[in-house]
C-alpha cells in the first residue's frame, strides 16, 4: 500500500477544491442551466420580453430542413476531419518513428500547427485556396484545369474547411501516435521481424493493435474537436456558406443566436449539440472500446 | 575453420567485431558450436554478449568478421532469412493475440495452410507441456507458461540455431531452477542447437555443454562447465565463475622442493611448485571456499594448516559458509560450511583450525596495471 498523506483539518480539502468548483460553476453549470431554460422560451431580439413555450423551439428545429441538413453536414464534416487527421497523423508518426536521428527535431517541428489558433489556420488556408487570390487555387485552375471555386461550390468549400481543420489536428494526433509507438516494446517488433513479417505486416499485426487505445482516445478527441473547436475556421473561411453547405451545428448556433438574434432557438440548438456529443461519446465507449487492446 | 566444411558445425563465428563509434562492444570473437549442443555465453552486463547475439540473429551486422550458419555466410541477410530464431529477454509475446496465434505467427507469414498450422501448433504446445492452451490469452499465463509459449513460438519455425537472450531473468528463483532443468531436457529432445546468453553462472553451468565467459567484448575462456570451474584460464573467470577467495601474494622463497606464498599481512603458506616460479614474483591467488577444510583430520599430510577466528556464519543451506579472519590480519576468507552437522558447534568468535591442499589453489601472474 502506498502511504498517503492526510489532512488533519476537515475543511482544508474543501477549501482546496473550492476554486475549481467556483470556476466550473460559473463558466459551465450556470450558463448550461441558463441555456437549458432559455431553450424553453421565445424572446424578442432586444431581450425585453420572453414567453414560456414548452418544446416549441425543439419542434421547430426538427421540422426545419435547414437544421436537419446542418446535422448531416456536421457528421460528414467531422468524419472527414477525423479520417484525414487520424490517418495522416498515424502515417507521419510511423515514418518519423523510423527516422531515428531527427526524431526529436521532427517531433518539435510537427507539433507547431497545434499552437496556431483555428481562425489563423483558416485565414492561411484561405490565402492558399481562395478562388481569386489563393496561390494554390490559381495553380489548380491553371495547371490541373479543375474549376476550383469554394466561394461558389459547396463541395469545394467543404474540402477547404476539412483541410484547414484536419491540418491543425494532424500534429496533435501525431504526437500521441508517436508516444504510443514508442511505448511498444522494440522486442515485439523484432520478434515479428524474425518470424518473417515485413514492415507493413509488422505495423498491421503488431503496432496497430497495440495503438488501439491511442486510436480510440484520438477518435473521441477528434470528433469533439470537429464539432466545436472548428468554429474559428468556419467563421474565417466560409461563414457557413455557400448556401449553408458548410454550416455545421456549432456555427448555426452562433448564427441563429448572435446574428439572427433568435435566442430561444439558438439555446435549443446548443442543448441538442451537447446531447449529440454525449451520445456519440457514449456510443464510442460502448462499441469501440470493446475492441481496444489495453496493454499486455 | 571456414574451409573445414564439417557438417557437424551449426554455427561458426569468425573474428566477429562490432564497433559503436570508438567503443568496441565485441572484439574479434571466434567460436564454433556443434550441432545439437547447448552453448552459453556468460558475462556481466555490458560485456557485449547481447551485441554478439544480435549479430548472430541479424539485427546488426558485424563491423568485421563473419558469421556462418551451416557453413553459409550470413552477411547481409536480414533476421527472417537466417535459419535462426530468438527468444527475447522479455519474451516479446504479442499481448493482443492468444497463445495459438502467437505460435502460428511465423507460419502464417509463410502463408502455410491453416490445417497445417493448426496441427503444428498443437504438436508444439504438447511438446512444451501446454496441450490445449491455444485459446488462452497471454495475460492468463503464469511466468513459466509464458516462457514455454515463447519457446514454442521459436521452435515451430524449425531454426537451425535457437538464440536465447536471458529468458529466465524475469522468473523467481524456484521457477528459474525448474525451468533450467526443463529447458535442458527440451533441448535434448528437440536436438536444436541452443545459444544461450546469461549473466547467471548457475544457468550457464547447469544447462550448457560449453560455456564461453565473456568480458569487455572478448571471450576469456571457452570450455566445459567443469573445466571453467576447475581450471579457469584467466583471473576474471576465476572470480566470475563460482565463489573464490582472492589474495595478492608474493613468492617468498623458492627452494628445490618448495615455494612459499606470503600475503601483504605476512601470512605464509606453501605453494605448488611450478617451473617458472621466481623469488619475489607477485601472483594473484585464488582459493575456492570448498577447497578449505575445517578441522582437517590430523592424518592428512601436506596441508597448509592455520587457525582462523570465526567472524560471521552465513547460513544458506547447502551453500553455507563462514566468514573468518586469517591469523594476524584483518583479511576475511570464505570457508564452506558443510551441513552434515559435524560443525554445528562452531560459533562466532571461535578459533578453529582450517587447512587446504596447496594443489587446490589457482594462481595467475599479476596483471599489468593499465595506465
Amino acid at each position: 500500500m502506498i502511504k498517503r498523506s492526510f489532512f488533519k483539518s476537515r475543511y482544508l480539502p474543501y477549501l482546496l477544491i473550492l476554486p475549481q468548483i467556483i470556476v466550473t460553476m460559473t463558466f459551465f453549470y450556470w450558463p448550461a442551466i441558463q441555456g437549458l431554460s432559455q431553450s424553453f422560451f421565445l424572446s424578442d431580439p432586444f431581450g425585453q420580453r420572453s414567453q414560456f413555450v414548452w418544446f416549441y423551439n425543439y419542434i421547430e428545429l426538427f421540422t426545419d430542413p435547414l437544421y436537419l441538413k446542418s446535422i448531416l453536414t456536421t457528421f460528414a464534416f467531422s468524419l472527414a476531419v477525423a479520417a484525414v487527421s487520424l490517418s495522416l497523423g498515424l502515417f507521419i508518426a510511423s515514418m518519423a518513428n523510423r527516422a531515428l536521428r531527427a526524431k526529436a527535431l521532427v517531433r518539435t517541428m510537427l507539433i507547431w500547427p497545434y499552437a496556431v489558433a483555428p481562425a489563423i489556420s483558416g485565414i492561411m488556408w484561405l490565402f492558399l485556396l481562395h478562388p481569386s487570390y489563393g496561390v494554390v487555387a490559381l495553380g489548380i485552375k491553371e495547371w490541373i484545369g479543375v474549376d476550383w471555386n469554394p466561394v461558389l461550390y459547396g463541395g469545394d468549400a467543404m474540402v477547404m474547411i476539412v483541410m484547414a481543420s484536419a491540418w491543425k489536428q494532424i500534429s496533435y494526433n501525431f504526437v500521441f501516435f508517436m508516444a504510443g509507438m514508442q511505448a511498444i516494446p522494440k522486442s515485439l517488433i523484432e520478434a515479428a521481424a524474425i518470424d518473417g513479417a515485413g514492415p507493413f505486416k509488422r505495423f498491421w499485426f503488431i503496432s496497430f493493435p497495440l495503438l488501439s487505445p491511442t486510436f480510440f482516445f484520438l477518435t473521441v478527441m477528434n470528433i469533439i474537436y470537429s464539432f466545436f473547436e472548428t468554429f474559428g475556421i468556419i467563421h474565417t473561411v466560409t461563414q457557413g456558406g455557400p448556401g449553408g453547405s458548410t454550416n455545421i451545428l456549432v456555427y448555426k448556433v452562433y448564427q441563429d443566436g448572435f446574428v439572427g438574434l433568435n435566442l430561444g432557438s439558438s439555446a435549443a440548438q446548443s442543448v441538442v449539440l451537447m446531447s449529440l456529443i454525449i451520445v456519440i461519446t457514449f456510443l464510442q465507449f460502448r462499441f469501440l472500446e470493446k475492441k481496444v487492446q489495453y496493454g499486455g | 575453420m571456414q574451409e573445414s566444411g564439417k557438417d557437424s558445425i551449426d554455427l561458426s563465428v569468425h573474428n566477429a567485431t562490432k564497433n559503436f563509434g570508438d567503443f568496441v562492444a565485441v572484439d574479434s570473437v571466434s567460436f564454433d558450436v556443434e550441432k545439437g549442443k547447448f552453448f552459453s555465453i556468460l558475462g556481466p552486463s555490458g560485456c557485449g554478449k547481447t551485441t554478439l547475439l544480435r549479430m548472430i540473429s541479424g539485427f546488426i551486422e558485424p563491423t568485421v568478421g563473419s558469421i556462418l550458419i551451416k557453413n553459409q555466410d550470413m552477411a547481409g541477410r536480414p533476421p527472417n532469412q537466417r535459419p535462426v530464431n530468438l527468444i527475447f529477454q522479455n519474451l516479446a509475446l504479442f499481448p493482443m493475440m492468444n497463445v495459438a496465434k502467437n505460435i502460428a505467427f511465423g507460419l502464417e507469414r509463410q502463408k502455410e495452410k491453416k490445417a497445417v498450422i493448426d496441427k503444428k501448433t498443437e504438436e508444439i504446445l504438447e511438446r512444451v507441456g501446454l496441450p490445449g492452451f491455444g485459446e488462452k490469452k497471454v495475460d492468463q499465463l503464469s511466468g513459466g507458461q509464458k516462457q514455454r509459449v515463447a519457446i514454442a513460438r521459436s521452435l515451430i519455425m524449425k531454426p537451425t540455431v535457437l538464440l536465447l537472450d536471458e529468458p529466465l531473468g524475469a522468473l523467481d528463483l524456484k521457477l528459474r531452477d525448474q525451468m533450467k532443468v526443463e529447458l535442458k531436457t527440451l533441448q535434448n529432445q528437440v536436438g536444436t542447437t541452443f545459444v544461450y546468453i546469461t549473466h547467471d553462472q548457475s544457468e550457464a553451468l547447469v544447462m550448457s555443454d560449453h560455456v564461453a565467459v565473456m568480458n569487455n567484448g572478448i571471450f576469456e575462456q571457452v570450455d566445459t562447465p567443469q573445466n571453467l570451474y576447475a581450471k579457469p584460464a584467466t583471473p576474471f573467470v576465476a572470480q566470475f565463475v563460482g565463489e573464490n577467495n582472492k589474495w595478492e601474494i608474493t613468492i617468498d622463497k623458492v627452494s628445490e622442493r618448495k615455494a612459499l606464498g606470503i600475503t601483504k599481512e605476512g601470512f605464509k603458506f606453501s605453494m605448488p611448485l611450478e617451473e617458472n616460479l621466481q623469488n619475489d614474483d607477485i601472483l594473484q591467488f585464488f582459493l575456492r571456499p570448498e577447497s578449505i577444510l575445517l578441522q582437517p583430520d590430523p592424518s592428512i599430510r601436506d596441508l597448509n594448516r592455520f587457525f582462523v577466528s570465526v567472524k560471521t556464519i552465513l547460513f544458506d543451506g547447502a551453500n553455507s559458509r563462514i566468514l573468518a579472519l586469517l591469523p594476524q590480519s584483518r583479511r576475511e576468507i570464505q570457508i564452506s560450511l558443510p551441513q552434515n552437522r559435524q560443525f554445528d558447534h562452531i560459533k562466532i568468535g571461535d578459533k578453529i583450525e582450517a587447512g587446504w591442499n596447496p594443489g587446490s589453489a589457482i594462481t595467475f601472474p599479476q596483471e599489468k596495471v593499465v595506465a
